[in-house]
């Protein structure tokens, strides 16, 4: 029998509004995933302890503000504190080029634009579980 | 896409969860267990379930059930919030329909939750039913038990109230909540004969809006009434249950304040000692453990039948019989035959 994928979409910091993390959330959803929803306004160890308690396969981070330089690697930190080695962490929102190999080296596998098909993170996650 | 376990690794989450400190640690191997029953189902879940069990019994079991939207997840954040006031420690389990068609699930009770987030005694995993006819079957009775034998003090379970999902809450709970707020049309019509019967108390939600009174004013007329009928839904078999003498109190609550939230406080402990004080309690954990040994019987049995069928060489005397239309030979008739075979050998 298929295991059910089971991924946490968050949105960490002071964004004031989730309308793509939501289509996101729900995308994935109708691709097959089991979707967890959290709200705005996570702190790093609010998602962290998401992590612990959901056991997710995947961690999808949606900013908008700009405010991924900080907080990506700071919940990669955590995470990896907490002994959560093997959750694939995603990042998604607007997210300038230039910054991405930033967020690479401290532990987020791959980062998603605006205009990203639901389909390609999809597929992006089924060939890249970590267990 | 395998699920990856060895026994070594199922024995090391039981021990982390055993431990008497709260750790991260042990937070993560509890969530772990859960995965795999989740994803194992009863042939992962008898080899955990055998080892915990001797460690449950202790946690109290508040369910949770009423249609989308009346505020079930928030009214949850609120009493895990006065239980962890006290000092107890408190794991919630979410439960959300999958859909059928995707058979993907979005799941949006922590959302409400926000607030004990990090609090080291609160646990909180949302579950996806997986298109179980119950809505909250099995794994979630296995769940609960690891939940327990991880000490929590209380559980509570939030399921949707659709279909059978209330009924199934009833079987694994102390005290059944049901919320049904004003203003969701003529839904108080739709409170269907089930569910009269399993709940314990009724929570009017979101008193704030317009109706609640009425709300309260239409349920106290049910109860009324219901005092009156007898019982004869033999589904939930409620006569076997049912609390004579508890008549379900209806509390108005505002789940985004918090009003009234400890009232209902008040209520669940109420109950809790009506079921200890006039041995309901022992009826109910009867009735419990029933439906669980038959769920758990049913899938063995259907392994075990299956197994059986297939290769038992015996049985394609039957066939035999069957496909030379021999007397009295038809697939019902030989399958009854086979029936008393099996109740011969292991019930009689
Ligand atoms: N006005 C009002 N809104 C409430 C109350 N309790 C919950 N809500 C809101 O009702 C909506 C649904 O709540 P939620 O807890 O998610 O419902 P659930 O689907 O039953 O879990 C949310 O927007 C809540 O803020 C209440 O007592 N009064
Ligand atoms: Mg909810």
């Amino acid at each position: 029998m298929e295991r059910k994928i089971r991924l946490i979409v968050a949105k960490p910091g002071l964004d004031g509004h989730d309308r793509g993390a939501k289509v996101i959330a729900r995308g994935l959803r109708d691709a097959g995933f089991e979707v967890i929803y959290t709200g705005l306004h996570q702190t790093p160890d609010d998602i962290v302890q998401s992590v612990i308690q959901e056991d997710p396969d995947a961690l999808l981070l949606s900013i908008l503000s700009g405010a991924h330089p900080v907080l990506f690697p700071e919940i990669t930190k955590k995470l990896h504190e907490n002994g959560v080695d093997d959750v694939l962490v995603l990042g998604g929102g607007i997210i300038p080029e230039e910054d991405v190999p930033a967020l690479k080296e401290a532990g987020v596998s791959e980062v998603f634009g605006p205009g990203t098909k639901i389909q390609e993170i999809a597929d992006y996650i089924r060939a890249n579980l970590k267990r | 896409m395998q699920m990856q376990y060895s026994d070594d690794l199922i024995q090391s989450y039981i021990d982390l969860i055993k431990q008497k400190e709260d750790s991260v640690k042990k937070k993560r191997a509890l969530a772990r267990l859960i995965t795999l029953i989740e994803n194992g189902g009863p042939e992962i879940a008898q080899k955990i379930i055998p080892q915990i069990y001797n460690l449950t019994g202790h946690a109290k079991i508040i369910g949770i059930t009423g249609a989308p939207g009346s505020g079930k997840s928030t009214l949850t954040s609120q009493i895990a919030d006065h239980y962890l006031e006290q000092g107890l420690k408190v794991s919630v389990i979410a439960v959300d329909p999958t859909s059928p068609f995707s058979g993907g699930a979005l799941l949006g009770d922590r959302i409400r939750m926000k607030k004990n987030f990090t609090n080291p005694r609160f646990f909180i995993r949302s579950m996806a039913n997986r298109g179980q006819l119950g809505g909250l079957a099995m794994a979630t009775k296995d769940v609960i038990h690891v939940l327990d034998a991880y000490h929590s003090d209380i559980i509570i379970i939030e399921t949707v109230g659709v279909g059978q999902s209330e009924i199934d809450i009833f079987k694994s709970a102390h005290t059944t909540l049901v919320i049904t707020p004003p203003g969701l049309g003529d839904e108080i019509q739709a409170i269907k004969a089930g569910l009269m019967e399993i709940t314990d108390i009724f929570v009017v939600n979101k008193m704030d809006r317009d109706g609640a009174d009425k709300r309260v004013a239409e349920l106290q007329t049910m109860l009324d009434f219901a005092e009156n009928i007898e019982i004869k839904n033999d589904q939930t078999q409620a006569k076997v249950v049912r609390c004579d003498g508890w008549r379900p109190p209806v509390i108005k609550t505002n789940g985004v304040t918090g009003e009234n939230v400890p009232l209902l406080l008040e209520n669940i402990k109420k109950h809790q000692e009506f079921l200890n004080q006039t041995g309901f309690i022992k009826k109910r954990l009867q009735f419990r453990y029933k439906h669980y040994i038959v769920e758990i019987l049913k899938y063995f049995l259907v392994k075990n039948v299956e197994e059986i069928v297939f290769t038992n060489e015996k049985i394609n005397e039957f066939i035999e019989k069957i496909l030379s239309h021999e007397q009295g030979a038809d697939p019902y008739s030989i399958s009854g035959a086979i029936m008393e075979i099996f109740r011969d050998r292991y019930f009689s």
